[in-house]
């Protein structure tokens, strides 16, 4: 039974990783490329340096791109060593992982409509303020 | 879904490529540099990877989806706040797989405050929480890992109190 188990939780986990493979190798290369190609100044122009204008660009940005966690961290640390800002950045990373645009239609239909609007649009804008308040207390301590 | 999901990540991968190749065959200077870059990264994120493949195989194996849905539907008070919290952290694999448990939840009369807690605590990631630590360091992290467990009760609350009917005056 437990060898058995135990099979089946290796099947799922090797599928699961192997799909994300492409995805991961994909992600990797495209940051290589944004980071020799795209000149520092682009990100200057787009995040100005206003705390909470910054967040919400960064929230925006991290809801409407998509993909798998380990893309969002490896995109969010090129912005950081771009001179974006941290709370930018953990807007950004945050939307990542509680928007979900893409599964917008899975969720309508699981949960209803209202449902999955509304706490789509609450995500978006905690994200702007977990952003700020993990800057505040990382500051603080 | 899962097939459409599988295809698109190829997709992106053989377009990525693409991208690259023009890129190297026109200017094999920055070809080059990218593809350092590139090592680099590769470097990096590999050794991360072993260790997410085990939290992976350790989360497939001991959390079961069915128990969740029993404990959830019998639990109340702080108790499910505690467990809506755990259950989300804890719970791997693409959100899609989780909306069939989750609908069936609801139409137990799970609240929507919990299902909007669950979603949001999902956000922690746990699995790929040392890809995380490797980039942005284990008190970055422990900190924003607290601050979202925080903000997914007033979540899940907001997301339920923008779904009641409003009374007509």
């Amino acid at each position: 039974m437990h060898h058995q188990k135990l099979q089946k939780s290796f099947k799922k986990t090797n599928n699961g990783m192997l799909k994300m493979l492409p995805l991961i190798l994909g992600i990797l290369l495209l940051v290589s490329m944004l980071n020799v190609l795209v000149p520092k100044e682009i990100y200057v122009k787009i995040f100005t340096g206003n705390v909470i204008f910054d967040a919400f660009k960064g929230s925006l940005l991290g809801s409407i791109l998509t993909g798998n966690p380990i893309t969002g961290y490896v995109l969010a640390d090129n912005f950081l060593k771009n001179g974006v800002s941290l709370v930018a950045v953990t807007a950004f990373l945050t939307a990542w992982v509680t928007v979900g645009i893409v599964q917008l239609p899975a969720e309508i239909y699981a949960l209803g409509k209202r449902f999955a609007l509304a706490r789509n649009v609450i995500s978006f804008l905690f994200s702007i303020l977990v952003a700020l308040v993990t800057v505040l207390i990382l500051t603080i301590f | 879904m899962k097939k459409n999901a599988n295809r698109n990540s190829w997709l992106f991968l053989i377009i990525i490529l693409i991208v690259f190749l023009a890129v190297f065959i026109t200017n094999p200077e920055k070809g080059n540099k990218i593809l350092l870059f590139y090592r680099h990264l590769l470097a990096q994120v590999l050794p991360i990877l072993v260790l997410v493949y085990f939290i992976l195989l350790a989360t497939n194996y001991f959390i079961d989806n069915q128990k969740i849905k029993k404990i959830m539907l019998e639990t109340s008070g702080f108790k499910i706040w505690l467990l809506t919290v755990l259950a989300g952290i804890l719970s791997v694999g693409p959100v899609y797989m989780w909306f069939p448990l989750l609908k069936e939840l609801k139409d137990k009369g799970l609240k929507d405050r919990y299902l909007a807690a669950f979603l949001y605590n999902r956000g922690i990631k746990i699995q790929w929480l040392p890809v995380l630590v490797l980039y942005f360091g284990l008190k970055y992290v422990l900190v924003l890992a607290f601050v979202m467990t925080l903000f997914s009760i007033p979540q899940g609350l907001l997301t339920e109190y923008f779904l009641k009917p409003k009374s007509i005056k």
